[in-house]
């Protein structure tokens, strides 16, 4: 099978599907045309069509963009275990993971890109042809680090699939080294985008050196909670088994992960009360309102009492392991997290301002339609490679050739 | 000039760039790559788009391609505004690195300065854009941001127990916002002036977080200057009008400063706060200030070690 077929065949699995599957990807197509519509209005007068101001320079692109960074990273939640410790249950579904974070990694840029005064001029961006401040701006490093991850997972994932198609297994002196390097990749990528706050100095909400540590915890609670819930989604929906020891493992894990982000956060919180220099103002703003702008405060305790719920939830075997209290967990914990590292991280370190101003910023339906045009472009990215996915994973469209052995994909031909 | 202090920037590298014909090369192989490829979608463009696609870095032109620059902008607003554009790219002169001083004990907060800044250069009208933003503060409170009152609007000036403390940019020899850029659309020049290349600014607003002093300004929309409000005076790095989607900020009236004369918020502020001049010039105003005044700078703890200074004349 040649690569041209191989894109026949995938397209080809991407074209079938019921009802059901016609009508989400109706829902997300129609998405994407009312945000994109969106965003030729914003091509056409600018970012004033949002609510960002000088005040708030980055909102809600950023955090999302911030968000999904995390969610990108969660697929070595999936792959540590699968491969460095060879837990196989985990390793058959491992490609999910790495599905996930491909279309995590677009909705990220796609954000980049929608934030951009001038997209048209993203060449001067890359190394050798444009002029990247390399290695002095962290954002430069964020678009190579981003998109190596990126180049790393479709390699992988196209690989993994392009073999599973001809019944072969993959290969694993390949896969496996690159699947050991997507580990460093993702903790750099969120690292790096951490980065790009943490070292401001203007802006003390964000110039703190637990800053980077936070975001890997709360990627690993936010990233596993999505994949957990699409598990479920995809055990329903087609024929693909996914063993209850894979997701109470990643439950479990979330559990340390859930633990390590509230102490982050409360250590985080106490040495800013405590020593409550004029550098309190920002999370002031954020808990309980600034010069009586409180635009925040009900987010703010909303995510800390879905983050306590949620680690409660994950902490006891009893309930992690029962499938509707860990389905309210994993939805309490993304809803803590989307808050927490999307806008309740970007708007307080804007509000007040470097000279003391309060803008009180919220998004406007373009930016909320653009932000769901892309989202819908990202479930759309999934939905598609799963299609082509599950049925080799399930080994339901394998071309079987005399003597070949079917092999699931995740699964090492030891 | 017997020696250069060590807060000197550096020279930027333009020399240097210009001498790696395999950088340039490559990057005319990209661009006819790229060309190729959107030839379908540019064919169907204006030469104008197509030429704005396509600009350099500033710093990477040639002469000729700075003076073709100056023509085509030259061009292009003089038939905008209808006015005898005067568009200079005149560089920094060797000797010189620009130093500011603000004598907050004169400063009434008349705001002057603000519209005389606005005027010289070309700032945006609708939406409204000002680079230097006067902040109302307390006398009791001293100098504290998270007080301050950019919004003041009395019937007279001063108001009672109250200062004025005027910002804008503070041309930091330790920039943050330069280091943060990632494509180097804003670097030091060498007298100082930290710079923008609105040809080749993205837009991603990493400066805007980075600067501590709100320095920065964003065209969120269309910038809309009126024709007969024009300043036709330009400097390419500086006032030339802007366009939508690029950051601009305070160039110390880089086509004024380099021409010798003052900028505008100096020339025009009523109490004679406002002091400026060479601070390689030992005999200069603004060394004779550092020298006799008492001296500080914004957020000091920052490090960002501005050359825009703050002093009490009495």
């Amino acid at each position: 099978m040649g690569p041209v077929e191989f894109v026949g065949t995938a397209l080809r699995f991407m074209l079938r599907g019921g009802k059901a599957y016609w009508l989400w990807v109706a829902v997300l197509v129609v998405l994407i045309g009312w945000g994109g519509w969106a965003y030729i209005d914003q091509l056409r007068e600018g970012l004033i069509v949002t609510h960002m101001r000088d005040q708030v320079s980055w909102a809600f692109y950023i955090g999302n963009f911030t968000f999904l960074v995390g969610v990108a990273a969660a697929a070595v939640v999936l792959v540590i275990p699968a491969y460095v410790y060879n837990w196989k249950p985990i390793k058959e579904v491992a490609i999910l993971g790495e599905i996930l974070a491909i279309s995590a990694i677009v909705m990220c840029l796609l954000f980049v890109v929608a934030d951009m005064g001038h997209p048209e001029r993203f060449w001067h961006l890359i190394p050798g042809i444009g002029r990247m401040n390399f290695p002095q701006a962290l954002l430069a490093w964020d678009v190579l680090v981003l998109n190596l991850y990126l180049v790393l997972n479709v390699t992988i994932v196209t690989h993994i699939l392009y073999r599973g198609l001809q019944g072969r297994p993959y290969n694993a002196q390949l896969v496996v080294p690159l699947i050991l390097f997507s580990i460093p990749a993702a903790v750099g990528i969120h690292t790096v985008t951490a980065f790009i706050y943490a070292g401001l100095a203007g802006r003390p909400f964000w110039n703190a050196s637990i800053l980077a540590p936070r975001f890997l915890c709360s990627a690993f609670c936010s990233g596993p909670a999505i994949m957990l819930i699409l598990f479920q989604i995809l055990q329903r929906t087609t024929k693909i088994a996914i063993k209850d020891e894979a997701i109470w493992k990643i439950a479990e894990l979330m559990a340390y992960a859930m633990f390590l982000n509230l102490f982050l956060l409360g250590a985080e919180v106490f040495k800013e009360y405590y020593s409550a220099t004029e550098h309190l103002v920002h999370l002031q703003y954020l808990f309980s309102g600034f010069r009586g702008h409180r635009a925040l405060v009900p987010y703010a305790w909303a995510f800390v009492a879905c983050g306590v719920i949620a680690f409660l939830l994950f902490l006891f075997p009893r309930t992690r392991r029962n499938i509707v209290t860990l389905n309210i967990g994993c939805l309490l914990i993304y809803a803590s997290v989307y808050i927490e590292k999307g806008m309740g991280l970007v708007i307080p370190a804007f509000t007040p301002d470097t000279l003391g101003e309060v803008y009180e910023y919220v998004p406007t339906l373009h930016e909320l339609r653009i932000g769901a045009a892309i989202f819908a472009t990202g479930f759309l990215v999934f939905t598609l490679l799963c299609k082509v996915a599950i049925p080799i994973l399930t080994g339901e469209f394998t071309t079987r050739r005399a003597g070949a052995t079917r092999l699931a994909p995740g699964v090492h031909p030891a | 000039m017997a020696h250069r202090p060590t807060d000197v920037p550096a020279v930027d590298g333009s020399a240097e760039e210009r001498a790696q014909p395999a950088a340039v090369l490559r990057r005319r192989d990209f661009l006819t790559a790229i060309g190729v490829a959107a030839a379908g979608y540019l064919a169907g463009c204006s030469d104008e788009v197509r030429e704005a696609f396509f600009r350099n870095h500033f710093l990477e032109l040639s002469p000729q391609e700075v003076e073709a620059r100056l023509r085509r902008l030259r061009d292009t607003y003089g038939a905008r505004y209808g006015k005898n554009v005067d568009m200079s790219a005149v560089a920094a002169r060797p000797g010189v690195v620009f130093g500011y001083a603000l004598d907050l004990s004169r400063c009434v907060g008349c705001r002057r300065c603000v519209y005389a800044c606005v005027r010289e250069n070309n700032q945006s009208r609708d939406p409204q854009i000002q680079w230097i933003r006067v902040l109302e503060m307390e006398k009791d409170k001293g100098i504290d941001f998270a007080e301050a009152n950019p919004y003041y609007d009395p019937e007279r000036v001063p108001e009672e127990h109250h200062f004025y403390l005027p910002v804008a940019c503070q041309q930091c020899r330790q920039p943050q916002c330069t280091m943060v850029c990632p494509v180097q659309a804003t670097w030091q020049e060498p007298d100082g002036i930290v710079a923008i290349d609105y040809d080749w600014c993205i837009g991603c607003r990493c400066c805007m977080a980075a600067c501590p002093y709100g320095a920065r300004h964003f065209n969120w929309g269309d910038p809309h200057v009126p024709a007969d409000e024009i300043n036709p005076d330009m400097h390419v790095l500086g006032n030339r009008p802007r366009l939508r989607g690029v950051v601009e900020k305070c160039t110390f009236c880089v086509q004024r400063v380099r021409d010798g004369r003052y900028p505008a918020c100096v020339e025009i502020c009523p109490v004679g706060a406002r002091k400026f001049g060479n601070l390689m010039d030992p005999e200069g105003e603004i060394s004779l200030i550092l020298e006799q005044k008492r001296v500080f700078v914004l957020k000091a703890e920052l490090n960002t070690q501005p050359k825009f200074y703050y002093f009490y004349g009495t």
